[in-house]
């Protein structure tokens, strides 16, 4: 019955808001795309409406007084004061109006929080600054990649126009069927982050040691984007999520292509790699992970972080470079924002990268790490 | 606001040093008042200047003036500054100012120990600033201190912690003084529920400073031991637990946004009345407001956590605590409407500030009602809807309080009355200028953006644009407010002991200016 009221006001309210500030508007949340995603939308309209009266009753009170009741246009002041029959209404009224919005906002919470009976489980791990995903359960169980920014630096620092989807694009999106239940469980390899895709209804905090989860179900097909809502640290700004949301069949094509992807990528172990491959391969590897902390010219930040290009480090004994990288700093028992990178890349990319660090900038060992040496090292 | 010093002609009390050491040594209620309100001035004044420097870089999409990691500093130390720097001494300067003279006492009630709390505030103030040229910056963990974030900082972290540390202890020394001055050096006759009701949230604040400044305390402490001595409060890996920062820091969070409401409630509530000519409609149920408010304030925490994932039970119970908070705000805002209403009102420059508190924070009220509801929160948690929401609490609640008291008591305070075209130019600026920069950010809010961002992608670009441009607008209108108290004070049209026709209190029967003493003799309240 409420709920049936509820539905109605907000009908003839949407219609209303769209008829101020066009179609999709600007000025409201987005679109929602998922069952919560709606019902948020519409708690959201409904508590506004409400606003929107007590707001004109109050300050049109306030208004007439100010207007009507002033010295200027010689009112007299009247003397009253306290009355306990006022004053127990007007705290009653607004406790009624509070038990109405309650009502189905705890409907919404109980069903935001029922995570339960997915059909696909997908992990989402937050890094400074990018994101990890690993299908758990369902199909597609085993897919795994991590998905970066993939805006150029020269959008950013404004030496290139900047694209339709500035900042809100990735290399790697999280791909999922349309209409199935999906269950997201998030985590942190090191500080919180937050996965948040407003047209989804969902965002929920990933906290380093703890694991948290939330749900969505997507209605239509599409690419629905968002961001890290969670200070992260320098580059919170530059992790977007991006959903594309596919019909099962495509989502079936998706998964073949991924898992035919991932056994391309992992690299004959017995391959030999000379000095000028192994740079060639390290500098991609440092662009996608080490450049925005130690930055393209290996100068760093000082202060924060460390310059690699003259480093005692890494003109030192290889061994030492080597653990630096797999198992990060730690400091005092504490990680530091140099993270371990032993679980997120392969020995080959490890090598490449610590040969490319170790032969570049004012950097010359002549030496190459081989994936063979990282191999060693690994606990 | 160099007040006082009008009165050094008259030597009754010639044991004063003079020049700086007067400042530095005093124990007077007024100069220490004065102290308070001239600090928080200068403090607003750089943490206006760091807001600036983030609008200036959101002005358009792209990364034109700062790297991101400066831009993370910049929005930190303004949270850090304008709250611990700048609203809360203000308040404190009121408190000194206006407590002894409403409720007809001679000075506060330690007068050594009110020296103290003050001059701890420089040196903190010192070590924030300061913070930006150790290596690796000012901390950049947000003014919320999120662990383990925080753990990642620079020396410029450890820098901020002590600075909280000692303005937590000048806090609870100053709560102290307060607490003891208002319950035992009350005018004869002057029973609590007689008290002025600026008095009456001060009190209330002062409890709820006590209770909490220890909380945060203990928070960056954990987060100090946790940085350097090997502890793991914070550190999942070594058994502690990133959540609890959060709790221990939003226990103290709440309750923090309420003391920095509750006295702007109080200033509200003595203008009202004055302008109306027409006593506070319900004043027994605005005391009562003002301590349940308080009360609630203790068990709402967790509303600022709603996306770190709880069970349904716990959010449910936050949402409907917080929604309850919505009850005694409402009654304070139909009484002061029903305060004016049949009034005989005037519009002099307080009373402006006043009315647009009542306006613009109500809207940050109605916000902070959408943002109770748990699952709208959680879409609009950490977005740019929610920098709008406690900007209207923040800025137009409580900043405009303040300024709605320093023009309602500067002719007391100075014996001038001040610039009334200045106040009111100052005012609508102010307002206009506020609502630019702040009321888009809503829009920027619902449509996904979240806050702390350097940079932004273009479909956020026009809003951003707007409120760039009103807060460099309002930050030039606040200029025009430095001017006003330095004309106000160098002299002016010479201000009657009751500045103002309906004025009622104890600080309108002493002269204007006050007297460097007054109410060395009780007066009898009947």
């Amino acid at each position: 019955m409420i709920s049936k009221w509820v539905r109605s006001f907000t009908a003839a309210a949407a219609v209303l808001a769209a008829g101020v500030a066009g179609a999709q508007s600007r000025f409201n949340l987005q679109e929602p795309q998922s069952i919560i995603a709606r019902q948020i939308y519409d708690l959201h309209t409904l508590i506004m409406w409400i606003i929107v009266v007590i707001f004109v009753v109050v300050f049109g009170a306030m208004t007439w007084a100010i207007i009507k009741h002033r010295k200027s246009v010689g009112h007299k002041a009247e003397q009253f004061h306290e009355n306990t029959t006022v004053e127990i209404i007007w705290t009653i009224i607004p406790f009624f109006i509070l038990i109405g919005m309650a009502y189905p906002a705890t409907k919404t919470v109980i069903a935001m929080k029922d995570a339960s009976s997915p059909d696909l489980t997908i992990k989402v791990t937050g890094y400074q600054w990018f994101w990890g995903y690993d299908y758990l359960q369902g199909e597609g169980e085993g897919v795994s990649f991590f998905s970066r920014l993939a805006t150029p630096r020269e959008q950013i620092e404004n030496r290139a126009p900047k694209g339709d989807n500035y900042l809100m694009e990735v290399d790697n999106p999280v791909v999922v069927p349309v209409g199935k239940k999906v269950r997201i469980i998030t985590t942190a390899n090191d500080v919180i982050h937050s996965w948040f895709v407003p047209a989804l209804g969902v965002k929920q905090d990933a906290i380093p040691g703890f694991v948290r989860d939330t749900w969505f179900k997507v209605d239509n097909p599409g690419t629905y984007r968002g961001q890290c809502a969670e200070l992260c640290g320098k580059d919170h700004a530059f992790m977007p999520i991006v959903v594309e949301a596919v019909a099962p069949e495509k989502y079936a094509q998706w998964i073949a292509g991924q898992k035919k992807k991932m056994a391309a990528q992992a690299d004959d172990p017995a391959r030999s790699w000379t000095l000028d491959e192994l740079k060639t391969r390290g500098e991609k590897v440092y662009a996608a992970n080490c450049v925005a902390c130690h930055q393209a010219n290996g100068m760093g930040l000082p202060g924060t972080f460390p310059a690699l290009s003259g480093s005692k480090v890494v003109n030192g004994p290889k061994e030492g470079q080597i653990n630096t990288v797999l198992n990060g700093v730690v400091r005092d028992g504490k990680p530091t924002a140099m993270v371990a990178f032993g679980k997120q890349l392969s020995d080959t990319d490890i090598a490449a990268v610590i040969t490319f660090t170790r032969n570049n900038w004012a950097n010359k060992t002549g030496q190459a790490v081989t994936p063979a040496d990282v191999k060693a090292l690994r606990k | 606001m160099d007040a006082a010093h009008v009165h050094n002609g008259h030597g009754a009390h010639g044991h004063r040093n003079t020049g700086l050491m007067r400042w530095v040594t005093t124990t007077n209620h007024k100069d220490i008042g004065t102290l308070y309100l001239v600090f928080s001035l200068t403090m607003f004044f750089i943490g206006g200047l760091l807001a600036l420097g983030i609008r200036a870089e959101l002005f358009q999409p792209g990364l034109q003036f700062w790297q991101p990691e400066f831009f993370n500093q910049l929005t930190t130390m303004h949270g850090l500054i304008m709250v611990f720097g700048a609203i809360m001494p203000a308040f404190v300067g009121f408190a000194n100012w206006q407590i002894p003279m409403m409720i007809g006492a001679p000075d506060m009630a330690f007068a050594r120990m009110n020296n103290w709390s003050f001059w701890l505030l420089p040196p903190a103030a010192l070590l924030l600033v300061a913070s930006f040229f150790v290596p690796g910056g000012a901390t950049a963990a947000g003014w919320t201190l999120y662990a383990p974030l925080s753990t990642q900082m620079g020396p410029g972290m450890d820098l901020a912690i002590f600075a909280l540390h000692i303005m937590g202890a000048s806090s609870i020394m100053g709560s102290i003084n307060i607490i003891t001055t208002i319950l035992n050096m009350r005018a004869p006759g002057m029973t609590l529920m007689k008290m002025p009701l600026f008095v009456w949230t001060w009190l209330i604040t002062a409890y709820l400073l006590i209770a909490v400044m220890p909380v945060l305390a203990g928070a960056i402490t954990m987060l100090l031991t946790d940085r350097h001595f090997g502890t793991n409060f914070f550190n999942a890996a070594g058994g502690g637990d990133p959540v609890l920062f959060q709790h221990i820091f939003w226990f103290f969070g709440h309750p923090e946004v309420y003391i920095m409401i509750l006295p702007g409630f109080g200033i509200v509530s003595q203008i009202v009345p004055t302008f109306s000519r027409k006593p506070l409609f319900g004043y027994s149920s605005m005391v009562y407001a003002t301590a349940s408010i308080a009360i609630l304030s203790f068990i709402v925490w967790a509303h600022h956590m709603f996306t770190v994932g709880m069970p349904a039970a716990t959010q449910l119970f936050f949402m409907y605590a917080t929604m309850l908070i919505a009850v005694p705000t409402g009654v304070k805002v139909f009484n002061w409407i029903a305060t004016m209403w049949k009034g005989s009102l005037t519009f002099e420059t307080p009373m402006l500030f006043a009315c647009g508190f009542i306006f613009v924070f109500s809207i940050g009220g109605f916000t902070g009602l959408v943002l109770a509801i748990t699952p709208v929160d959680i879409q609009l948690q950490d977005t740019y809807y929610v920098v709008a929401h406690f900007h209207y609490v923040l800025v137009a609640g409580s900043l405009f309080a303040l300024f709605a008291g320093a023009y309602y008591w500067l002719p007391k305070w100075t014996g001038h009355l001040y610039d009334e075209r200045l106040g009111k130019w100052h005012f609508w600026l102010s307002m206009i200028f506020f609502n630019v920069t702040f009321f888009p950010m809503h829009f920027a809010g619902l449509a996904g953006m979240p806050r702390r961002v350097p940079d932004y992608a273009l479909q956020f670009a026009d809003f951003n644009m707007i409120s760039s441009i009103g807060a460099f607008g309002f930050g030039l209108a606040q200029l025009i407010f430095v001017y006003a108290i330095v004309k106000c004070v160098r002299g002016g049209e010479k201000a009657k002991d009751k500045t103002w026709e309906g004025a009622e209190g104890l600080e309108w029967q002493v002269p204007s200016p006050a007297p460097y003493h007054t109410w060395e003799t009780p007066p009898v309240i009947r």
